[in-house]
């Protein structure tokens, strides 16, 4: 009994680790959709040309050979350029993609802001406060006599 | 307060409009090569970019054919079109090498296992520069697949072919060319 179990540990210890360099670290799923058509210029993973099954052929064969995502993305680059990347360069034209969208939201703050400062200058106004103009003597007196019978 | 809001809000819609116009003026065709063309004119290739080689180390360029006369042909081997088109470029390359002339291929947005494998089914013996997103071809107003370029010996452009070209075509145009003297 002692014998099987020891067979079974070096065998393990043997085959598991080939088996787990063979298994896929990534799927085409997963890579697809991080992925440009570079003819028809959208994602691979709505694409249908015969550019996009020539890339995802490419992609399939890099995953068979137990590349990760990143290793699979990295020899994309090295044969397509970084354009068959879905997300945007950093540089030239296409950083116009990052700082918009940053710049808008900006924007859109800086709106709130100056919304929100507004409606707090606009409220005191309706509210009674400080600024209110002082009550004429005789109104004065009126109120207090009014206030001395209610409390009456 | 309103005249503090106007100008901040000015500007950026401007900068929204200029953004928008650059991006349209420089993601449409450039149609200038066709326009010499239809004038008769011959004119200076629109780029000397080099391109990495297909199937070797380094880079290519047009200015390494200085003095020949030079049918670029672009290609891919997922392109239908021009793998019907190839006989026919190998054959106008055998034709131009013994006249001083060479085919040079730009295969465009494909993997180079693929790309070679064209070269081999084809039997392709000209040189061949990898156009890997097609930004190169862009430069020449490409719009669509195969198309063809024929550089004088002075490196002038002297003829466009926006689709497949024919055995006539070839005829008409690369014998002139290569008869002339740089």
């Amino acid at each position: 009994m002692r014998a099987l179990v020891v067979a079974a540990l070096i065998a393990l210890a043997v085959f598991a680790p080939a088996a787990g360099a063979a298994a896929p670290r990534t799927s085409l799923t997963d890579v697809e959709d991080e992925v440009m058509c570079l003819e028809c210029g959208t994602a691979l993973n709505v694409s249908n040309s015969a550019v996009a099954d020539q890339e995802r052929e490419f992609i399939a064969e890099l995953i068979a050979q137990g590349k990760t995502k990143q290793q699979v993305k990295d020899a994309l680059v090295a044969e397509y350029g970084p354009r068959v990347l879905a997300e945007p360069a950093d540089e030239g034209f296409a950083l116009t993609a990052w700082i918009v969208p940053a710049l808008a939201a900006l924007a859109a703050l800086a709106l709130v802001a100056f919304t929100a400062r507004r409606w707090r200058r606009a409220r005191p106004a309706d509210a009674p406060g400080d600024d209110d103009p002082a009550l004429d003597p005789d109104d004065a007196r009126r109120l207090d006599a009014e206030l001395a019978a209610f409390d009456r | 307060m309103r005249a503090r809001v106007y100008w901040p809000v000015t500007l950026a819609a401007a900068l929204l409009v200029a953004l928008l116009a650059y991006g349209l003026t420089t993601t449409g065709t450039d149609t200038t090569l066709d326009s010499a063309m239809a004038r008769g004119d011959r004119v200076d290739a629109p780029t000397s970019a080099a391109l990495p080689l297909l199937g070797g180390e380094g880079t290519g360029s047009l200015a390494d054919y200085k003095g020949k006369v030079v049918l670029v042909n672009v290609w891919a081997a997922w392109c239908d079109p021009c793998r019907d088109e190839l006989p026919l470029i190998q054959k106008a390359h055998e034709m131009m090498e013994s006249r001083g002339g060479t085919v040079l291929g730009i295969d465009v947005k494909e993997n180079s296992g693929a790309a070679l494998e064209a070269v081999d089914e084809f039997g392709l013996t000209f040189p061949n520069l990898r156009d890997r997103d097609g930004s190169y071809v862009r430069e020449w107003g490409q719009t669509g697949y195969p198309e063809n370029y024929v550089i004088d010996r002075d490196g002038k452009v002297a003829a466009v072919r926006r689709f497949p070209a024919t055995q006539k075509w070839i005829d008409e145009t690369l014998p002139p060319l290569l008869d002339e003297s740089a």
